[in-house]
Formats: C-alpha cells, structure tokens, sequence
C-alpha cells in the first residue's frame, strides 16, 4: 500500500515488477491516496506526503501480532518477515513458544514450571560471527 | 477477494471503514485520524481501493479475517529500495 493511484500500480506492476516476478506481484496493491490508512497505522509521513516502510503482521482474528516500521533509506529483510509468520502460525497450531533465534525446524520452547530456571538446558545463545 | 469498482477522472480514495467513526463527527468536521495500530490488539479496519489481478477492486482489510494477512506500507511505486 502506498498514496500512489491504483492507475501507477498497474503501470509499474506491468512495466517493470512483472519482469522481477514471473507474473508480478499476486497481491492487492492497494492505493492510499492522502495516507488516511498510513495515519491510522503511524506509517503516514506529513512532510513528505507518503507512507513510509512499515508492516504488520495481521492473524486470522485481526489481530496485529508484530510490525516494523523502517525510514526510507533502508530495504527489509523478506527472509526475517518468513521466520516470524511462520514463528506465529507455529504458536497458534502448538501453543510453543519460539526462543531467541529461533529457525522452523529448530527446537521450540514448551512453557510452564518445570521450565523455570531450567532454559539454560535445552537452550544455548547463537554465536554472532 | 474484493468488489470491482468502475473508476473515473476523481481519484478514489480509502480510510478507516466509516462504522467505525463517530458518525456525528462524520458529518459536521472531517474527523482527524489518529493512529491506533498496536501489537496484540485488533488492527483497524479499513477499506481502499486496489489493482489486483488486472482490475481495480475495493479491498476491505476485515474482509480477510480468518486469513493471515502481511499488511505492507511503501514509500512511492518506483523506488529504488
């Protein structure tokens, strides 16, 4: 979603994001003419008119579970968005809860008495290299 | 999902979905929006419109309950980042 026209979407959908993606990009491109959606979320720059990057993850009860929001000059990283979505979905089939780091595939964390004080067990820091 | 609309000359334009809003305030002042997204609490409803699959379309976020749904701000079509 940005304040551009649906009109500009298409056009940069067909010119130039459907040669980046087989296809273009499958999902709705939504126009925000004015930012009136952008305020309501806090992304709306009024200097400079438009919206600035920020997403929210939304779940299927419409709540906002996480978000992010980013000044311009700087790209997200897509591959962190994943390890969240799937991180949550995960917590809503199992009722585990995800460590510090935490990759799917990678031990969870089951939450209750007999874990406190006892993390340090089945959980060590990843080293930053 | 969503309502194809016709499009013309007047640039159509989305906000907070107006059930939401005072109607009163609604009709005497432009109401100002304030933001209210916060985590773990219900995102709030809007309605905007969209080019999805070759059509312009009304898109309505409460539409999608039930689904997971990656809401995404950018900045301007043809950016660099």
């Amino acid at each position: 979603m940005s304040v551009d026209s649906v009109f500009s979407h298409k056009i940069w959908q067909e010119e130039e994001l459907s040669k980046m993606i087989e296809g273009g990009v499958p999902y709705p491109m939504l126009s925000d003419a004015g930012g009136n959606v952008g305020k309501l979320y806090g992304v709306y720059d009024e200097d400079a008119g438009v919206n600035i990057r920020g997403r929210f993850i939304i779940d299927p009860d419409g709540n906002i579970l996480a978000m992010e929001v980013l000044t311009p000059p700087v790209g997200r990283n897509v591959a962190e968005l994943i390890r969240q979505i799937q991180a949550y979905q995960h917590v809503r089939e199992t009722g585990e809860v995800m460590p510090s780091g935490w990759q799917p595939g990678k031990p969870t964390l089951k939450p209750g008495p007999d874990l406190a004080g006892k993390v340090w067990k089945v959980w060590k820091p990843e080293k930053i290299s | 999902m969503g309502e194809k609309i016709e499009v013309g000359c007047a640039r159509p334009i989305g906000g907070p979905v107006e059930s939401s809003l005072d109607e009163n305030k609604q009709t005497k002042e432009k109401e100002i929006i304030k933001m209210s997204a916060q985590v773990g609490k219900k995102a709030p409803d809007f309605q905007a419109p969209a080019f999805h699959e070759g059509i312009i379309k009304q898109i309505k976020l409460s539409d999608y309950l039930g689904k997971w749904v990656l809401l995404c701000f950018y900045p301007g079509d043809f950016t660099f980042v």
